[in-house]
């Protein structure tokens, strides 16, 4: 875990406590408390349904396009608390940013894919756009492969191409925060190797919380590891959280315990 | 019963399908060709620039009725497009799955189903009576927007339906309103559908005759306002067809129709394959 910066102080950036979630009258997740560090990368791992997707979108709240989702609890990002009436949901957004499991880039070229966000919040002046897009397709570290096509559609390009574009444009908006579900899961291992290194690098100045089924993956890349499970009424639980080094030497719940190694194994 | 062994069927299955497209394929060549063999002696610059005279006798040319057509057509899209994309925005977007959503969609069905005359009665007690539009460039253009908002509507909406769901969340997530996720977003990826739902409103403008016929009048003079009569291509065939002797003039027109709507469908097909392309990123 780590405090690189002068902005990355040493206490949690992101805090939830006791979350609830529900889909109509299934309740998704429960009693969610947890506080993730700032400029470090966390883990969420989790059998299948767990509720980790579902958890991810709260904190951009992303859940509320699907109807009848419903949160109690309280989750704060610093001290915007994010589920409070005067939030503004743009704003939020901004600030955290997301990564999804298959690359989505738009059917437009790579720079307007990066210019997108800017583009939204106002930014329409050419040269500033450039340097925006340039500066962050450098930081997804993608600009020697594709500055020779920014005008080429980003369909065209491969993908492990594709997710570091969707990277950089958001990075693009100048977010605090980076979510990424399953980044990883459509790429082939060279591809997700240069992602692993990527959010290492990008960790030093981002908070990043990324959802994996690859346990090999988060132990290498992460610094804390959340583990969530279901319970009988398939809720989703955080059965146990800590240093990703505790969680895959020592784990104190057999359920972690179990899970680990069984999928390690 | 008679058993055949997969072979055989698999012979009389693929006589049954070449058979099939064979028929398609010829009826299409034999109306086309049927109208253009008889049409094309028909046409000259001529034709195409003196207006018709009127009356019984079925001769002169088509100008009038060509201007007619285009105003006709323009008018009806410049209200249609707004008014039809706005709809389909908001049922695929906006409107929240309820009742009433569903019952507008269901009206929409019905709607699409209803005989083009049927329109045409509603266009001439309202508009041509009750609102004294009289026949009209307005009254029809007025009739033809009812008549094709369904299509353009339910067109529309699947375009705008078919943008990939990953498309919208990224918008979203990058911090774009709604809105902006709609028109940065959506309606441009879903261009080529909406331009493919346009133009195949234009067509059935082009073509449509029945409701035409009791709020356009059919007025030979060339249009000088919207309050003008007119007829359009279709009716005009309908009319040298039905009341002059005129036969040559109606095939000749028939020709002009069936090439405008070879070409507005090519026109369909290229802009497409056009836009598919350059978002594909090929080349
Ligand atoms: N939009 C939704 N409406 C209703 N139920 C949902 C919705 N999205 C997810 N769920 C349910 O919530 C539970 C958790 O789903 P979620 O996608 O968060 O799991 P996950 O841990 O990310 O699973 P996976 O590892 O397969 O991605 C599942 O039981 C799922 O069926
Ligand atoms: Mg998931």
């Amino acid at each position: 875990m780590a405090a690189h910066e002068g902005t990355c102080l040493n206490h949690g950036k992101i805090r939830a406590k006791g979350v609830n979630l529900y889909y109509g009258n299934f309740q998704c997740l429960r009693n969610i408390t947890m506080e993730v560090p700032r400029c470090a990368i966390t883990a969420i791992i989790g059998p299948s349904g767990c509720g980790k997707s579902s958890f991810l979108r709260l904190l951009n709240r992303m859940n509320d396009i699907i109807p009848g989702t419903r949160v109690e609890g309280v989750i704060q990002i610093d001290d915007m608390s994010i589920y409070d009436r005067s939030t503004n949901v743009v704003d939020l957004r901004k600030r955290v940013g997301m990564v999804f499991q298959k690359p989505n880039p738009f059917p437009v070229s790579v720079f307007d894919n990066v210019a997108f966000g800017p583009r939204q919040h106002g930014q329409n002046n050419r040269q500033r756009l450039e340097e925006i897009v340039e500066k962050s397709l450098r930081r997804a570290a993608l600009w020697d492969e594709v500055k020779d096509k920014l005008e080429q559609s980003a369909l065209a390009l491969s993908g492990g191409q594709q997710q570091r574009l969707c990277i950089a444009r958001v990075l693009a908006v100048e977010p605090e925060v980076i979510l990424m579900d399953e980044p990883c899961s459509a790429l082939d291992p060279i591809a997700t190797l240069k992602i692993e290194d990527l959010m290492r690098t990008l960790s030093k100045d981002y908070t990043i919380i990324i959802v994996t089924h690859n346990m090999q993956q988060a132990a290498r890349v992460s610094d804390m590891t959340a583990f969530f499970m279901m319970e009988d009424d398939r809720a989703g639980v955080l059965v146990e959280y800590g240093q990703t080094s505790q969680i895959f030497t020592n784990p104190r719940d057999k359920r972690t315990e179990g899970y680990i190694t069984g999928r390690f194994g | 019963m008679l058993r055949l062994s997969p072979k055989t069927t698999q012979k009389l299955a693929m006589v049954y399908i070449w058979g099939g497209g064979v028929v398609t394929v010829l009826i299409l060549l034999i109306v086309i060709g049927y109208v253009l063999v008889q049409g094309i002696p028909g046409l000259s610059l001529d034709f195409l620039l003196t207006p018709p005279k009127g009356g019984l006798s079925g001769e002169g040319g088509i100008s009038t009725v060509i201007v007619s057509t285009v105003y006709l057509v323009a008018l009806t899209m410049a209200i249609l497009v707004p008014v039809g994309l706005g709809a389909a925005i908001y049922l695929a977007e906006y409107a929240p799955d309820n009742r009433l959503t569903r019952l507008i969609r269901y009206g929409v069905e019905i709607l699409a189903g209803v005989p083009s005359i049927i329109f045409g009665l509603f266009g001439f007690a309202l508009f041509v009576t009750a609102l004294h539009f009289n026949f009209s460039i307005l009254s029809g253009a007025l009739t033809l927007v009812c008549l094709l908002l369904p299509t353009m509507i339910r067109t529309s909406e699947e375009a705008i339906k078919s943008v990939p769901y990953a498309y919208r969340e990224a918008a979203l997530a990058l911090g774009a309103t709604r809105w902006q996720t709609v028109s940065h977003v959506l309606l441009p990826t879903a261009l080529p559908g909406l331009v493919t739902a346009i133009i195949l409103c234009i067509g059935r403008a082009i073509e449509e005759t029945a409701c035409l016929y009791v709020t356009l009048g059919g007025s030979a003079a060339m249009p000088t306002s919207l309050l003008s009569g007119g007829r359009t291509l279709s009716l005009h065939v309908f009319y040298l067809a039905m009341e002059t002797r005129a036969f040559d003039k109606a095939m000749a027109t028939g020709a002009i129709l069936i090439v405008t709507i070879i070409l507005i469908n090519s026109l369909t097909n290229w802009f497409a394959y056009r836009f598919q392309k350059r978002i594909r990123g090929a080349g």
